[in-house]
């Protein structure tokens, strides 16, 4: 039993979180939440300000995704707790790890409708995983413990503490508890031997094998054990865009991406696939089309650690429930045990070569110099492997999907469930938070950078130097493609105009702006920011009208790939 | 298909609003629930009803067993199980044989008599959805002012 100290319960908030090794956190003060923030005073958390409560959640989901220990983000009640809703359904839709810790009114003025009161519980409930209001101080130290394990554990996910201020300010007799229970949340089941059994023999009676591997296999850190069952058998990857870089994309069986904006080997060789290995995947409709298309003639095995995804969105032949990197190391050691190999390229294998090396040398690409294609290989050619990057959401997030090869598994991510415009930014702030050590870039677009632009004070301020790569048509790309493509060229309230000027912004906030409009200045550019002490941003000036393809229109099954002309 | 579903959840303040919500969110149906404190007061009991495929009731039941509030849920196969539900009819009396012919129905449904007045009677019934739904069109030729029903509670037999 450990010892009782008396405290206030913002103090033992503080407490608690030391104990569960928080060292940051994301955050902007305001009147329920100040009892708390007079506590940054008193312990070793550091506070990073943000200039929106919305990029203070994201900032935490980027620092969650790349350390996978949940980040923690601060907001106010009222419009401080409703500015992170966004971040906090980005991070649900995405299964990443979150701590959300929001102000109150005091509990004799909740449901007065008192100034900056909002039912955020209440608001919160389906976007998040599990939510805490303690309503007594000595309830906080358990609120803590359980919240951090719900969050990181299992599928991970937001957890909100909304706390009211009097229980802030109370003072109580705590006890950090060491031990608990959860008597309703069972996060992990053991994968059953049979099932993945059952699925290597289905695997190895395809003919036309493929492995799919979702944002669970990064999730998980399922990296070497999947390229272990890719090389021991002999089978393709595809990947989810969630799961883009869980397999290296300079691999011989490394196929990229599938879905709208798939590759177009990647969307080719899943629809003539006849078994299918998924992994950590829910099938989302931007991955696999039409439900029912994707499932027509195909064999699905699907690994998951969520039981509800199983069956949800596909009808799987095999389901192996559990972590997938546990599942994936039952089958490993299976195939080990059996010593099975497959060394001699079968007519799949030798079919899947000549399919990727088509499309390598005959996919149509933008002819001009700043096409987007050329813009992101010169990224990678420069970037160190282990660098990290994030995305916005538009056009360019496509582009990176389809150019952008991911070469050490686990680099990088996205706002793939919710398409959160305005992720990118934030993300990286926190991914760099998370990872002084690698240099962190954000691919964005000036549409959706826009949204949360003003987190360039927090970069600069607090001294945490990420790349903006900003893709600047001037438009809201991707509607502006949507436009063209079904609305007969209507192009409604998508000109962006040249407003502002990116360069000057970036310098406004003192952080690096540079201006890169040919391939030399883009190479000199990159190297420059990669050695700045000070945030940079590199606006790329590029042609509005050019298009992401390939592109599988919604509702439209991956077969009906359209193709540049 | 129609199926019942049984919930153990923690009894603390908010559950009928997660669970109710789950259904909104997922694009599930409720078509009655009903929930009271079990004999621990640690924990109550929700017997939801509900409609769709096979398919559809796995779904709801994977993403009820999920919620960290649930504690357990079952779909209830309706052979092997006890499920009840309390009804109240206030009917209309419009002429002098009225009160004996509602009388002679609530009897064969097993239904008590309250509230007798001069132009209404109430009739208080506990049974099956369907066997209230049959009561219930008898009922209507006399004139249905008023139905108050409860939902189902429901509960497996032992060894089934």
């Amino acid at each position: 039993m450990n010892k009782m100290e008396t405290m206030t319960g913002a103090r033992a908030l503080m407490v608690a979180m030391e104990k569960e090794g928080v060292k940051e956190v994301f955050g902007l003060p305001g009147g329920a939440n100040l009892p708390m923030y007079d506590e940054f005073a008193r312990c070793n958390i550091r506070h990073i300000l943000v200039r929106h409560e919305q990029s203070a959640a994201h900032m935490a989901d980027g620092f969650g995704r790349v350390s996978r220990k949940p980040g923690v983000c601060f907001a106010t009640s009222g419009p401080g707790a409703t500015n992170i809703l966004t971040g906090i359904a980005t991070a649900q839709a995405d299964s990443s790890p979150m701590i959300a810790v929001t102000g109150q009114v005091p509990v004799a003025m909740i449901g007065k409708d008192a100034f900056q009161e909002s039912d955020i519980i209440g608001m919160a409930n389906p976007a998040v995983k599990y939510a805490f209001q303690p309503r007594s101080p000595d309830e906080i130290p358990m609120v803590v413990r359980k919240g951090f394990y719900i969050a990181e554990t299992g599928r991970p996910g937001p957890v909100l503490i909304d706390i009211p201020k009097d229980v802030q300010q109370k003072e109580a007799s705590m006890i950090f508890p060491d031990e608990f229970k959860i008597r309703g949340y069972h996060p992990w089941t053991n994968p059953d031997m049979a099932n993945v059994e059952r699925a290597i023999e289905m695997l190895l009676s395809a003919e036309r094998p493929i492995i799919l591997a979702g944002g669970g296999t990064i999730i998980s850190s399922a990296f070497a054990e999947l390229q272990s069952i890719a090389e021991l058998l002999m089978i393709p990857v595809v990947t989810t865009f969630k799961g883009k870089g869980a397999f290296p994309e300079n691999h011989p069986l490394s196929l990229g991406p599938i879905g709208m904006h798939g590759h177009a080997e990647a969307n080719k060789m899943m629809t003539e696939a006849d078994c299918v290995l998924a992994i950590g995947t829910r099938f989302s409709d931007r991955s696999v089309g039409t439900f029912e298309a994707f499932e027509k003639r195909l064999k699905i095995i699907h690994m998951d650690v969520d039981p509800a995804e199983i069956g949800k969105n596909q009808t799987t032949s095999v389901a192996v429930v559990g972590d997938v990197r546990a599942s994936l190391r039952i089958m490993v050691k299976m195939l080990m045990q059996k010593a099975i190999k497959r060394t001699e390229e079968n007519t799949w294998i030798k079919h899947v070569k000549e399919t990727k090396e088509y499309w390598k040398e005959n996919l149509k690409l933008h002819p001009g110099e700043m096409g987007a294609a050329k813009i992101l290989r010169k990224l990678r050619e420069v970037l160190p492997h282990e660098s990290i990057v994030t995305t916005e959401v538009g056009q360019h997030q496509m582009w990176a999907s389809l150019f952008y090869d991911v070469i050490q598994p686990g680099t990088f991510f996205s706002s793939t469930g919710l398409g959160t415009m305005g992720w990118g930014f934030p993300a990286a702030i926190g991914a760099k938070v998370a990872r002084p050590d690698v240099p962190v870039v954000d691919i964005a677009g000036d549409g959706s950078f826009s949204m949360t632009e003003n987190s360039l004070a927090t970069a600069v301020l607090e001294d945490i130097p990420v790349i903006v790569f900003l893709l600047n048509n001037f438009t809201l790309g991707m509607v502006a493609q949507w436009q063209r493509t079904f609305y007969n060229r209507r192009m409604i309230g998508v000109d962006q105009g040249k407003c502002p000027d990116y360069v000057k912004l970036a310098e406004s906030y003192g952080a690096q702006g540079i201006r890169a409009q040919s391939m030399d200045e883009l190479d000199k550019a990159i190297k420059t920011a990669l050695n700045s002490d000070v945030a940079t941003v590199i606006d790329i000036p590029i042609d509005p009208e050019e298009d992401v393809l390939p592109f599988v229109a919604p509702g439209t099954s991956l077969a009906d790939m359209i193709l540049p002309s | 298909m129609w199926a019942i579903l049984t919930l153990l959840v923690e009894n603390k303040p908010g559950i009928l609003f997660k669970v109710t919500h789950l259904f909104r969110s997922r694009n599930f149906n409720i078509d009655s629930i009903s929930v009271g404190v079990t004999d621990n007061p640690e924990y109550s009991r929700m017997t939801i009803t509900t409609y769709g495929d096979e398919k559809q009731v796995e779904q709801i039941v994977k993403q009820l067993d999920k919620m960290i509030d649930v504690l357990e849920v079952k779909h209830l196969d309706e052979h092997k199980t006890v499920y009840r539900e309390l009804s109240i009819f206030k009917i209309k009396l419009s002429n002098a044989n009225d009160s004996m012919e509602v009388n002679k129905l609530a009897n064969a449904y097993g239904g008590k008599i309250h509230d007798v007045r001069k132009d209404s009677i109430m009739v208080e019934l506990t049974a099956t959805p369907d066997q209230i739904r049959a009561f219930e069109e008898l009922a209507k030729p006399f004139g249905i002012i008023e139905v108050a029903r409860t939902g189902v509670a429901a509960l497996q037999r032992s060894g089934a």
